[in-house]
This record gives C-alpha cells, structure tokens and sequence, in this order.
C-alpha cells in the first residue's frame, strides 16, 4: 500500500538551523493498517507525516502509494487520495463558510468530470445530513451555520468527516485529538475508530499516550531521530505493556522517551 | 437636491464595481490587491479607444478582458514567482502605466468627440429619460452583482472561498490554491476593469492619471457599506460594495456643492477614514487596555506597616 524507501530530509541545509528531520527512512504499510505512531519531541513524526502528504518533497528516497510513485506529486494532488488532520482543531475547515459548503469542498474530490460552475445539489445535501448524523452531534440541523460558531470538537469531528467522506487510500491523524478535553476527545477518537473500521481505511496515527497508542490499530511505530526504531505488530503487540515499550526505546535508542506531553499523560 | 442625489447615484453605480472588486480579493481572498489603480485606467482606455473606433460595446467587453489579464499577471507573480502579494500588485500597477499610455496611442488623455456610447445609445431609447445614466449603470453594476454571487456558489467558488478563508485545509482537500487565487484575482480585475470601462465611456474621455487613489477610496466605500449593513455573509459584502460606494458619492456630491470642505482635501480625508477604519480593532483593543491599566490601583507600599 505504502511504501517509503530510504527518505531523507533537512531543514536549512548549510546554515546554523540545519536540522536532519528525517534519516534513510523506510517503511511499508499494508493495505487496513492501522497503525500507531509515538516518539520524542522532534523524533520526526510529523516530518514523516509531511513528507508522504507533500508538504515538502524529500531530499532522497521514493514514497509509493497504492503502486502509484508520488515522491514529486504536488500536494494538492495528493489530497486526492490522502485524508489528512491535525491537532489544531481549527486547520481542518473554512470557519466563515457554513457546514453544508465545507463538506461541498470536501466532496469536491470526487467532482472529477462534474463541472466546476455545478452547485450543491439537494441529493448532495441530503447526503451530507445522513453523514452529519452520523455523528451525533445535532449538526445536521445547523448545516447553514459558520462552522466559526462551532466547538473545537464539533470542528474536529467535521473535519473527521470531511476526511473520509471520500474513503482516503490513507489516513493521516497527527495528534488530532490532543486539543480537545477529555471527553470530546473520547467521543473523536471513538468516531474515528468506527470510521475507519467501518471503510477499512488504511490510517497511521500519531498520539501522545502510549496506551492509546498499543490499545488503537493493529501496529505501533516508535520514532526516534528521523527514524522508525521500533516497529510492532501481531503477537508480539498483544501482550505489550507500557513499560515493555519505554524499554524497547531505551534499548533501541539508548535514551529515555522523553515527550513532555506524554509524561503528563497516562 | 435631487441633482445631488441623481449625480451621487450615477458615480455610485459606475464606481461600486471597484469595491466589489476589492471585496473579492481583500475579503474573501484575503489578499490586498493592489492591482486596482492601473487596472481601472486600463479599463477605461481600452473601453474609450475601442469607442472612438466604433465599437463601444466590443470596448466594454475587451476592457474586463484586460483587466482580467493584469489580474492574472498579479496572480502568477504572487503563486508561481514567490512575489509578496502587496509587491505583486505594485508591481503589476506600475507596469501598466506604460501598457495604459500605449493602448492611448502614448497620449496622456483621449476623449471622445460626438461618438456613440453605451450612455447615448441607451439614452436614445427613450427609457429613463434624464436618469438613463442611473440605470443603465445600475443595470450593469447589479447584473455584475449578482453574477458574482452566483459564482461564489459554485464549486470551484467554494474553492476561492476557502483559500481566503484557510489555506492549510485548502490545500489538504486537492484544491489548488494558485490556481484559485489566480481566478480570484481575474474576477476582481475584470469588475475593476468593467467599472473603468464604464466611467470612460461616461465621461466621453480617459485620462492616464485617471485612477489614482481608486483602490484606498474603493476600500473607503466597502467599509462604508460594512458598517451600515454589517459584514457576515457573502451577500450583505457584494450589497454592501454597492450601497458604500453610493454613500460615499453622496458625502462627495454634497462636499463638492456646499464647499464644507475644499474637494482637493477629499482624498486626505478618505485617506484617513481607511486607515482609522482598517486599525479600529486595534485602536478599540488599546482603549480596553488603557482602561484596565488605569483601573488597576498601584501598590503603594504605604498600607502594608
């Protein structure tokens, strides 16, 4: 499904700031992998986040998807088949415009052959309704709003929705649930765990808590200085705990974890 | 009186497609075009010479195209040449002057002698009788108006929307923002140069200095409009475009007759209304600080014995 080889990526080469994010990394990722990612602050998980959703392209290395080499496919283009959030709750969707033409925007991935000047058909809304309700939310009934006048979770659940609306080939979850109190953020993450069952969408996430991040998916990625260090799955995640992670990392690292996020969470 | 008024409604009409203009790229694109000047002239010269020729509705037509290539030259600087989007505009403005001067066959100003406009050969219809100007400028500014609004609801103007609105997520839903900034900003330039068409043919001449200061009095008009209509939808701005630049003519056409001011201090004042406008967050953010600040009682250190 995913497949990276040997990527590499700096910041400002050749100046003081120079920061390698990501070393010779590569990864394959199976088609209904859901996988887990953790690692210190700048362990480079958003980089690799960034790095397969376009945001830069790589210094060396390919990234494949789906058989199709994107390494030097523009962003945009990628979103085509690459769903994508983000912790901050307000990067997902267009606040000024109302629920109904967000969603509109998202669907937009699909308007291939559909004329740019077509609008927002009633079979487009009543589709968008079903799939509000879905949420159980009550934004069904407030698809006319700004989405400015939402709650950060109701925000995040929309973008959730805006994301797989289209199933992604992949999903990307950089910490999306990390800005929201306690309960929204069970309540996203409980939605997030349906959709993409229900779809079998192919997800990496990146998350703070270690327990999430063995109790969530199929596999766990622990990142550490541009690269994956630890990759877990099957059998052997199974019977994981906690502390059998911090000392894979230690082992594999010679470091402690240090997230100071996660260490404040448990 | 009712000269003032029919006087402020002609100029109202025939220069409220500036301020939607600027709506489109300074709200809802979020970019400060600065295109606008030289685009306005561009307009008229070409609308005015294609006139002169024979042609006044051909003139009219050909003058949104031009405005909306010089949009689009402001649009590839700023997406594909990494200019700053106020320095693309700039840029694109003084590059213009020459291309203006050209299209005037590299004279300063052109006028029209007893040739066909759109003006004279609607008002040779006989509707409207003295208030012809009125309409037909009102039929072409409303028409522009809600054609705009149309698109805006579109797909692809949900896109330029959106890039105006948040471009992280635009780029995360395979949007492409050079390209919708690049029809933003050929819309917006096409409205600047239909308006400039119009008071070409209007005024039955163009002059190369002609549209100094359009953009500042342009935005002028829009947060007129604003704070009479209030700025929440897309409609009320594009209404609000239209019922600022009237307002504003209106104060103009008084000015001019009662002389309260002398006109030549009309851009000094508009001038400052932008910008006491445009900084108003700030400024009502400081008295709100100046407030707590003086509220707060300093410790003296004389009660603690």
């Amino acid at each position: 499904m995913l497949n990276i080889e040997n990527i590499s990526k700096t910041f400002n080469p050749g100046t003081v700031n120079e920061k390698k994010a990501i070393s010779n990394l590569s990864l394959r990722i199976n088609d209904g992998d859901f996988v887990t990612i953790i690692g210190s602050n700048g362990a480079g998980k958003s980089t690799l986040f960034n790095a397969i959703a376009g945001t830069f392209y790589v210094d060396e290395g390919r990234i494949e998807l789906g058989g199709q080499d994107i390494t030097y496919l523009a962003e945009y283009k990628r979103s085509h088949v690459i769903g994508r959030m983000f912790q901050d709750p307000l990067k997902g969707t267009a606040p000024s415009m109302s629920i109904e033409e967000n969603l509109a925007l998202a669907y937009l991935r699909t308007a291939e052959g559909m004329s740019p000047f077509s609008y927002i058909s009633k079979k487009d809304k009543a589709f968008f309704r079903e799939k509000l309700a879905l949420l159980d939310m009550g934004l069904e009934d407030r698809m006319t709003q700004p989405v400015g006048l939402l709650s950060g979770g109701q925000r995040q659940a929309l973008t959730l929705l805006m994301a797989t609306m289209i199933t992604p080939r992949l999903l990307l979850l950089d910490e999306h649930t990390a800005a929201l109190d306690p309960g929204t953020a069970e309540k996203v993450l409980e939605l997030t765990k349906r959709i993409v069952e229900e779809n079998h969408i192919t997800c990496m996430m990146i998350t703070h808590n270690m327990k999430q991040a063995l109790e969530l998916g199929n596999r766990t990625f622990l990142m550490s200085d541009g690269d994956v260090v630890y990759d877990v799955k099957g059998q052997e995640r199974e019977g994981l705990t906690v502390e059998d992670l911090l000392l894979k990392f230690r082992a594999g690292t010679g470091k402690d974890l240090d997230n100071d996020r996660m260490l404040l969470s448990t | 009186m009712l000269f003032i008024v029919q006087t402020a409604l002609e100029l109202g009409f025939l220069y409220a497609l500036v301020p939607m203009a600027l709506f489109l790229s300074y709200r809802v694109l979020d970019i400060a075009d600065l295109t606008t000047d030289g685009c306005f002239v561009l307009g008229a010269a070409v609308s005015v010479v294609m006139t002169a020729a024979g042609h006044p509705f051909l003139g009219i037509i050909c003058a949104m195209i031009a405005g909306a290539l010089a949009g689009s030259v402001t649009a590839f600087l700023q997406t594909h040449l990494g200019v700053p989007s106020i320095l693309a505009g700039i840029i694109t403005n003084t590059g213009l002057y020459t291309i203006n001067l050209m299209v005037m066959g590299w004279s300063a100003n052109v006028s029209l002698l007893k040739t066909e406009t759109i003006f004279s050969m609607f008002k040779s219809t006989g509707i409207a009788g003295s208030w012809h100007e009125v309409l037909l400028a009102a039929i072409i500014t409303i028409l522009a108006g809600i054609l705009l609004l149309l698109f805006l609801r579109t797909r692809i103007g949900l896109s330029v929307r959106a890039t105006g609105d948040n471009m992280d997520m635009v780029r995360a839903s395979s949007i492409n923002p050079a390209f919708t900034i690049t029809i933003g900003l050929m819309i917006a330039n096409a409205m600047t140069g239909l308006s400039g068409a119009m008071v070409g043919q209007y005024q039955n001449t163009v002059d190369i200095n002609g549209g100094t200061g359009i953009v500042v009095i342009g935005l002028a008009c829009l947060i007129i409009g604003e704070t009479v209509l209030g700025r929440r939808t897309i409609r009320k701005g594009v209404v609000a475009a239209v019922v600022g630049s009237i307002i504003y003519r209106l104060i103009y056409a008084i000015v001019l007759y009662t002389k309260v001011v002398p006109v030549q201090g009309l851009k000094l004042i508009t001038a400052i209304v932008v910008a006491l406008a445009i900084a108003s967050p700030r400024i009502k953010e400081w008295i709100a600080f100046q407030k707590k600040k003086n509220g707060f009682v300093k410790p003296t250190g004389k009660e603690e014995v």
